[in-house]
Formats: structure tokens, sequence, C-alpha cells
């Protein structure tokens, strides 16, 4: 079974690095980064698969400027077997449908793959869209938000999606690709060996051309969605506390409320 | 010369951090609390390679050089000393023992398994009259056929209740003192060999300190450890790696109190200000950060020049003995600067500077490191 978990790195929001500028709309990368959380979540559960079934090829990708190499890295340092880097000027200012529609050529390009597993969003852009959007340009079926394998076989898959009051239990046929979210599992530390593994690993770059892409369907171009504006949403004011005897206070507050149409 | 780590020292600190700021720090103070180490980390540990630092790949281990081991053992330090001495005492004292010492025999039975963790080590010289003086050891083994038979205690044994293969150090001719001492492995299922009363400690209160008992243990000759009656030097030349674990572990602890001392003394408001405002809490910060300073580079040193297979017995010493002196005036201050809220458990620097004063005390005094240096001063050529 081969195994394949599209990664991203995102600012550290510890680090404080998470901040919009102003003047451009955009986000500002230039400081600390981390691999997603949720990716994080989704490396390690190709991991604990590796462990459970025998005889799983483990494989990690990014799309991203060089240093999103180092991410790739920490994959192999946890103990993934093989990365990728998607790495072109081609790609810059892509949206969720340019990114999955990249990811999902490189995919195609590295090919024989059974799983794809995703992090349910990023913490950046917080869209989730980027998993099923692989899905549907590999036109293959996908649970989102998975936060238990039950069963996984060559053929078929079980597991449990999580939902806002409860979870599903769902069967799929394999292949296929599921998003996690971060209660399927607590990611493993890298380990010393892995570190040592990772940093001498040679890590192949795809470019657009290796892909076959044609520049107007990747990148900026190939991006339909167009960001009118980005702000921060204004701190709110204070409210306002009433104040006086009970007997003046509740018909008070029930006026007010009435006269906000609370009710 | 060069000041620079290389990228492989760096990989291994940020793993060392990762752990420490990701497992330990989360249960640093509840162990402390209740004297007791969590299994699930030691097991952890293992599965990430640190039970096998210096030991090389082919032998099961991670195979890199002193320098990345100090930088570990000090990561691990600032956050939880009690992690770091379990580490120290195995790889420093019973892997190297195996890859200097062992028979080919020895080093199957448990090199392997040593470095990844699924045997720990443990190592005794201290009885209740023996520590410094190894001369006193009255811990006897008298061959008997093809074993041993050793009767003694041993105390003050790190790792001793999570231990599966201890060092012991053993009088076979008593008259000859330090010249009559013969070490051995001994598995912790040993017929005659059981583990006596734990010590309330002041600090390090996670790891394990323990009495070792044998009455009539027998002991098979094949796990003596090279020749009878060269146990004291083979001692000798382990504790020299040891010392630089130890001088590693002082300096994470100094670190992790100036952290600390810089993070309260920004935040604790007298007299309309911050208390770092004040020259008297600057002059102290600033010594604080010097005298650390010059235990980095000296512990560096040390490591480094075990790296480039140099002598540096005495430079061990003068690192360990430097650096946990230095470290013992780094809590003082770093607890004098949070006043009051030092002396509760409510802040770290309690802790820290409990767990401290240890690093004078094992693997040799200060005043023994002190006579380790004066010796290779006056006898060069010892």
């Amino acid at each position: 079974m081969h195994i394949i978990v599209p990664i991203k790195q995102v600012p550290d929001p510890e680090s404080g690095a998470a901040t919009i500028d102003p003047e451009t709309g955009t986000l500002r990368r230039e400081g600390a980064s981390i691999v997603n959380p949720f990716d994080m979540n989704a490396i390690e559960e190709a991991l604990r698969i590796k462990e459970r079934i025998p005889d799983v090829t483990t494989t990690v990708i990014t799309m991203g400027p060089p240093q999103a190499d180092k991410a790739l890295r920490l994959a192999l340092a946890m103990g993934i077997d093989n990365a990728y880097l998607i790495c072109d000027a081609a790609f810059a200012g892509s949206d969720t449908w340019a990114t999955g529609y990249s990811l999902s050529s490189a995919i195609r390009y590295i090919g024989n793959f059974d799983l794809v597993i995703c992090g349910k969003q990023a913490i950046d852009g917080d869209t989730a869209q980027v998993g099923p959007g692989i899905a549907a340009m590999l036109g293959i079926p996908h649970i989102s938000s998975v936060r238990k394998i039950e069963e996984i076989g060559n053929d078929k898959i079980v597991v449990e999606r999580l939902m806002e009051d409860g979870y599903d239990v769902l069967s799929m046929d394999i292949p296929c690709l599921i998003t996690v979210v971060k209660e399927i599992n607590e990611p493993r530390l890298e380990s010393l060996k892995g570190k040592l593994r990772a940093k001498k690993a040679e890590i192949p770059t795809l470019k657009a051309d290796d892909l076959n892409l044609s520049r107007d369907d990747i990148g900026q171009n190939g991006s339909p969605t167009k960001v009118i504006r980005i702000f921060t949403p204004p701190k709110r004011e204070g409210g306002e506390i009433l104040k006086g005897e009970v007997e003046e206070v509740v018909p008070a507050l029930a006026q007010k409320l009435l006269e906000l149409k609370i009710f | 010369m060069d000041f620079e780590f290389d990228d492989i020292q760096i990989e291994m600190q940020d793993a060392a951090r990762q752990f420490a700021l990701k497992r330990l720090k989360p249960l640093v103070a509840k162990m402390d609390e209740e004297s007791h180490y969590e299994t699930s980390l030691i097991k952890e540990l293992a599965e990430l390679g640190f039970f096998g630092i210096l030991v090389p790949e082919e032998m099961g281990g991670i195979g890199i050089d002193s320098l990345s081991y100090v930088l570990i053992i000090e990561e691990l330090s600032k956050v939880c000393p009690s992690t770091s001495v379990m580490l120290s005492v195995h790889n420093s004292l019973l892997n190297e023992m195996l890859m200097q010492m062992g028979t080919d025999d020895q080093k199957k039975r448990f090199l392997k398994k040593a470095a990844e963790g699924k045997i720990i080590g443990a190592f005794a010289i201290t009885e209740p009259e023996a520590g410094s003086d190894a001369a006193g050891t009255k811990t006897k083994a008298v061959l008997d056929g093809d074993n041993y038979i050793i009767n003694g205690t041993k105390t003050f044994i790190t790792n001793a209740n999570i231990a599966d293969v201890f060092i012991i150090f053993t009088t076979t001719k008593p008259e000859a003192k330090t010249k009559g001492i013969t070490a051995f492995f001994v598995e912790k299922e040993t017929k005659g060999f059981s583990l006596g009363k734990k010590e309330e400690k002041m600090g390090l209160r996670a790891s394990s300190t323990m009495e070792l008992v044998f009455i009539d243990a027998v002991v098979p000759v094949t796990n003596r450890i090279g020749n009878e009656n060269e146990g004291f030097k083979y001692a000798m030349k382990l504790l020299d790696g040891g010392r630089i674990g130890i001088a590693a572990q002082a300096l994470g602890i100094a670190e992790a109190a100036f952290d600390e001392a810089i993070k309260y003394s920004k935040e604790r408001k007298q007299f309309g200000k911050a208390i770092c405002e004040f020259q008297a809490i600057q002059w102290m910060l600033a010594d604080m950060a010097t005298d650390i300073e010059a235990a980095r580079n000296i512990v560096y040193k040390a490591a480094w020049m075990k790296d480039k297979g140099m002598p540096y017995s005495r430079e061990a010493s003068m690192a360990k003995l430097y650096a946990s002196e230095m470290s013992n005036r780094v809590v003082n201050k770093a607890l004098q600067i949070h006043g009051g809220y030092g002396y509760v458990k409510e802040f770290p620097i309690e802790r820290i500077y409990r767990d401290q004063k240890i690093t004078q005390l094992y693997e040799g005094t200060s005043e023994i490191q002190r006579m380790v240096i004066a010796r290779s001063l006056l006898n060069p050529n010892r």
C-alpha cells in the first residue's frame, strides 16, 4: 500500500509571525513556520498504518518555496519514507483550486497511490477545501474530518467521521482520500535516528514542467478566487452594564432585549 | 578555531529541546512532587534513540559525537535534570563500559538492547564506607568455579529501580586497595541480589536512588568486566566521560534558572517599576550570564577534546568543577531575584534550586575534582 500525505508549512502562531500586511492584505510569511498541526496528525496516521499492516510505503509532498524543504525533512525524521518538494515560481499565488489541481497532478505523477491523507484544514487559510479538492480532481472518493480508522485493508477503509453531535461510521473503497482531525492521534516527535536520516535524504523537486502543467491552470492564473479585502475584525466594545435595584434593572434589561429584537 | 555547531549537532539539540518542552515540561512538577518517574517517558525516550546516543549505528545506537551528547543533556536538563541523569548514567557509563571493555559475548548480550533502551543501566561504586575513596570498597567478590560469589551493599545508586544491568565494583584483593577492585555486569534477576531502601532526596526527586544488596549473589565469570583487580582503572577512565555529562547537566540547570530569573525580573514590579530596571538586579543577571557563558565554553571544549581523541581527563574535571559550582552560584542568585516567591513551590526556581545541588556532589564532589586537577598539574606525566 502506498500512502501519500500532502502537507503545508504555515506561520507559527506562537511566534507571533501570523500577521496580515495592511497594505497588501496578504499573510506575512517571513517569520518562523511550522508544519500545519492537522498535517502532523496526517503524517502520524500514515506512520501508524505502516506499523499496523505490512508492506506500506509512505510519501509526503508539499507545494511551497525552497524553505518548505524543512517541513518535508520533519516528516522524514518522524519516519516517512519519501518526500517530494513541488516548487516553481509558476505556482506562486495559488488559491485552493489551483493548489488542489497542482497537488493532484503531483500525486498522479508520483503514481501508484492507494490512500491520500490530508489534515482537515490549514490553520492559516482555514478553508478545508484542498483535501476534498484533490480527491475530486483525482476522481476518487473522500471522507473528511476522520477521527479514527477502524479498519484498513487493501480494498477498503472503515473510518469514524467526526460530527457536531457524535460520529458517523463510514466505509469507502480504496483508492481514496481522507482528511483527519486532531482527535485521531498524538503526533510522535522526531527521533534522533530519523533526524540523521532526514538530514542526509535527497528530496527531489517537481517543477510545473515535470508535471506537464499549463501556466494557465496553476498559480495566480489558475486561481479563480479573488480576494477583495482582508481585515482584522474590530475589537468588541465593552457593552453596557445596568446598575441599580433589581426592580429597576430587570424591566430595563427586558426592554433592551426587546429593542434589540433578540426575541 | 571554530565556535559553530555542525548541522547534526543542531538537529540533535533540537530533538532534545522538542522532547523537553513537549513531553517533560508538563510533567516535571508532578514527577518531583510524587518522587516518581513516568514510565511512558522512558519508553518514548527509548523509541526516539536517547538511550544509544554514543553507540555506533551498526551496534544499534545513533553514533553521534560527544558534543552532540552534551547538547542533548544540556537541553533536557533545562527542563528535567532527573531525565538527564538517567540518560547520563546509561549512555556514558553502561554503554561506554560495554563499548570500551565488553567482551564480544557481553556486547552481544547487552549492547544492542542497551542502545535501544530495551535494557537500562546503573553504575555502583559508592558504599556506606566508600565513595570518593574507592579503596574502602567492602563489597567482596570471591571466585567459586565458574561464578563469583558477591556480598556487600552499594548505596546512592541512580536508576536502581528501573535498571536491568548494574555495573558494580567489588574488592577481590582487599589488601591491594584500588589495585584489588574488580568490576562486573550484574543482571537484575541475579540470585542473591536485591534492591534495598529508596533514598528520600532533596532534589532530582523523579530519579530513583536506591541501595543494592548482595547476599551470596552468584555472578558468572562471563559477566566480569576486563581483568580481575583492574576495575578501578576502568572506572576512572569511564568517569571522565561521565563528568562531561554532569557538567552539561549543571549547565542546563543554570540556564533554566537564568531564564526564570529574567522572566520574573521583568514581570515583578516594586517601587513602581519592573525589578529588572534596578541596577542591583541587572548586575546579578549580568554576572549570571557571564558565568554561564564561561561554563558553556569549558564544557563544550572538554567534549570537543574527547571527540578529537585528545587526552581530556583534566578538562573533564575542570568542566565538571566549574559548571557545577557555577550553577550553584546562578541558582542562588536566581532564587534571590525571586524574593519570597522563590521559596514557594508555585515557581519553578524552587525545584531548580533543589535539583542543582547534586551536581556538586555526584560523579566526584567538587573537592575530588580539584584533587584530580591538582594531581594532573603536579604530575603531568602520570
